[in-house]
């Protein structure tokens, strides 16, 4: 027997073991996210899939579905802190969208777009992050990690390398690379890797390269992400 | 009037603390901050004159560490008026980054029409917006009609020109860059689009309207230039070398070519010089009292190196123009001198008139190429550590010089922007007009204003934001040999005058 929930009224099926965001995405309704791939286990880090179910305030991601619950996504108020959740991504690193070459191809920039968000309203942190560019095809720009922990579930799940690692508590939490001198040079990692394609933003690209894609045909230039999907569904190996 | 060895004399004056400081401040406001400072004896005789640009923008320094490939798209920033003169001079030097010296012609003729579209833009909003006023009302009109909604009032059809050219030029950017500002054309080794043809379409439909537009904005500039021909000719003007860039048979090329710098009588100081190795002839001084540094021509020292930049030193250096209304009207411009250069800073209107259009010329032969719409635009070649790009920005020569580490993060970046090659005659410009009108007079709006009109006539940045709207501010303030405010002359927005309560 097939089991219902509801998102925002809208009547969604459900199997045994699928979260709220499994389902939503199966019924092709768009929930807020940056650090959810469906192909990684869940984690429910960065927030923006937070839900109210039956008045409760729930990662999507993290939340099993559950029958006949009723599920509030589209609201004000959840858009609102959605908004501010970027706010608070966006003075946390350095995210120079006018000169990133992630710009218009980018799942933050995308979901901040989609949520709302016309500028950042809390003090820029501009914390001092630097550039591992020793790797001779791919860079890391730490100014734009976010800690979604993809490229980490990415490269232990899928590449089953472990190049990747999150460290420090609290406001120190960074990316770590798993290499005697801490560069992406010194590891194993490869461009093939599935850790190379997961990155939402632009902190983990390909060196050499930028702009390829005129302004106009960019993945996000004419669709909204809730219709486009994430960056990991376009990135090829 | 007071000779050029007197003038001289005025960027520093022998006995400063016994003098009366003016300063006018902020000159303006766009990229950072200007300002003119004054001093002045008892009986109001100028006997210093400074233009400071106290601009500190750091971008030298903040790119370092970054990639290379972000480059062009991250330097562009360094302006809102003419990016991509620093989107392509940054995107020259990184050719050389990745081993590329001759880009496909699909790629370098696509830049080659960004350019001319920005230069194009660029040269209409100074002349209609920005100049106009001065031009067609005088320098001592009423403050509260000055201004672009005076011409606006007054020669419609004109300003309705001036927006309509501006809009093309930045059609012209849109189509090649992908967005009127700071697009991401340009790319390391190429570009990355070219034109549609639909795109090529829609500019060829308006480009023969935008010739004849052209065309009368430069016989607007000849006329207003000849109406009173000796105070034009004299005013704010001074002598010296012309550097630009030059096409190897002399012609006038704003997108590449050998650096050519001529002497005032016309002789040239060096020709087709490979702009890689432009620290062997062009050296920067600094002086304490400018965060801008001062280039000059380094075979001549600092002070008969001297030089100026832009349209004025690039028409009076070429020796032809490869488009033909351009080209009789350079003709007519150079004959103007006789054998010499045409020094008169107000014929730098007359100049960017000229090369005005000439962008809108070389935009229809560029349409009218194949290569326009050609797919094979981006090379590759063996990674270099160095890479230096020059270009002929709307306001003179730019200087892009980058070098990078192993893993391709820039390590070291040297700008010279045009503006700044203008600092020295910017300076000796305003003391000529300090020299030759202040001297033993009241300070008011209309000699403030003589200020700014020979600054405006180089076009720097430092112009472009404000007087459009006629909304540059200036605050005057009399100080006595003590540091003590003793009078105070404001000018504010709606560029009424006040004198200021204590």
């Amino acid at each position: 027997m097939i089991r219902h929930f509801t998102i925002d009224g809208i009547k969604v099926p459900f199997q045994e073991r699928q979260t709220i965001m499994d389902a939503a995405m199966a019924a092709g309704i768009y929930i807020p996210h940056l650090c959810h791939n469906p192909e990684f286990r869940p984690q429910g880090s960065c927030r923006l899939c937070t839900v109210k179910v039956d008045g409760r305030n729930l990662a999507a991601c993290t939340t099993p579905a559950t029958d006949h619950a009723e599920v509030k996504s589209n609201t004000k108020k959840l858009m609102a802190m959605r908004r501010t959740l970027l706010q608070l991504l966006f003075v946390e690193g350095n995210h120079v969208c006018p000169a990133c070459e992630k710009s218009g191809a980018c799942q933050l920039q995308a979901v901040a777009y989609y949520c709302g968000m016309l500028a950042p309203e809390f003090t820029h942190f501009y914390p001092q992050r630097e550039v591992d560019a020793s790797h001779p095809e791919f860079a890391i720009d730490f100014n734009r990690c976010i800690l979604c922990e993809l490229c980490v579930r990415a490269s232990r799940d899928a590449d089953q390398k472990s190049v990747f690692a999150i460290s420090g508590r609290g406001i120190h939490v960074h990316l770590t690379v798993n290499s005697p001198s801490g560069k992406l040079g010194d590891s194993d990692f490869d461009k093939h890797d599935r850790a190379a394609h997961v990155c939402p933003v632009g902190a983990i690209l390909p060196k050499h390269t930028g702009y390829d894609v005129p302004i106009g045909k960019r993945l996000y230039d004419r669709k909204p992400v809730s219709m486009v999907g994430d960056v990991s569904d376009h990135e090829e190996d | 009037m007071t000779d050029m060895t007197d003038i001289n004399a005025l960027e520093t004056a022998a006995d400063p603390e016994k003098l009366r400081r003016v300063a006018i401040e902020p000159l303006t406001r766009v990229e950072g901050h200007g300002k003119v400072s004054l001093l002045l004896d008892e009986e109001n005789r100028v006997k210093q004159a400074r233009l400071h640009i106290v601009e500190f923008r750091g971008f030298e320094k903040f790119i370092q560490g970054r990639p290379y490939w972000e480059l062009p798209v991250l330097v562009q920033r360094l302006c809102g008026i003419c990016p991509v003169s620093h989107h392509l001079a940054a995107a020259k030097a990184v050719d050389q980054l990745v081993g590329v010296d001759q880009p496909t012609p699909s790629a370098e003729k696509m830049r080659r029409l960004m350019h001319r579209g920005q230069i194009l833009q660029s040269h209409a909003l100074h002349f209609f917006h920005l100049s106009s006023p001065d031009l067609l009302f005088g320098y001592d009109d009423e403050v509260a009609h000055r201004n672009i909604v005076g011409v606006l009032a007054e020669h419609p059809d004109l300003a309705k020109q001036g927006v309509l050219l501006r809009k093309f030029g930045q059609e012209v950017i849109h189509f090649t860059a992908g967005k009127r500002v700071h697009g991401t054309g340009a790319i390391p080794g190429g570009v990355n689009k070219s034109l549609s043809l639909s795109e090529r379409d829609k500019l060829l439909a308006d480009i023969d309207q935008v010739i004849e537009w052209s065309q009368g904005a430069l016989d607007l500039a000849k006329r207003i230039f000849f109406e009173d021909l000796e105070n034009n000719r004299r005013f704010a003007r001074i002598e010296t070398n012309m550097l630009s860039l030059c096409g190897d048979n002399g012609a006038l090329d704003l997108y590449h070519g050998g650096l050519r710098a001529k002497a005032p009588d016309g002789s040239f100081i060096f020709d087709k010089v490979d702009y890689r190795n432009y620290g062997d002839y062009i050296r920067e001084q600094v002086k304490p009292w400018s965060y801008m540094k001062f280039p000059y021509i380094k075979s001549l020292g600092s002070n008969e190196g001297a030089y100026r930049v832009g349209p004025l030193a690039r028409i009076n250096n070429c020796d032809v123009i490869p488009t033909p209304l351009a080209e009789a009207a350079r003709v007519e411009f150079r004959a103007f001198s006789g054998n010499g250069l045409v020094q008169s800073t107000l014929a730098y209107h007359w100049a960017r008139m000229i090369e005005l259009l000439f962008c809108a010329e070389a935009i229809k032969v560029l349409l009218l190429d194949s290569d326009i719409t050609g797919n094979n635009l981006r090379t590759k070649g063996e990674m270099r550590d160095e890479g230096i790009g020059v270009i002929e920005a709307p306001r003179g020569t730019l200087f892009h010089h980058y070098r990078i580490n192993e893993d391709g993060l820039v390590t070291q970046a040297n700008l010279i922007v045009s503006t700044t090659n203008n600092n020295r005659a910017m300076n000796q410009s305003i003391r000529r007009v300090a020299a030759d009108h202040f001297d033993g007079r009241e300070l008011s709006e209309p000699l403030l204003n003589q200020i700014e009109v020979a600054i405006r006539a180089y076009d720097p940045c430092l112009s472009c934001a404000t007087h459009a709207l006629g909304k540059m501010p200036l605050e005057v303030e009399l100080v006595d040999a003590e540091g003590t405010i003793i009078g105070r002359l404001h000018k504010d927005g709606s560029r009424i005058v006040s004198r200021c309560s204590l």
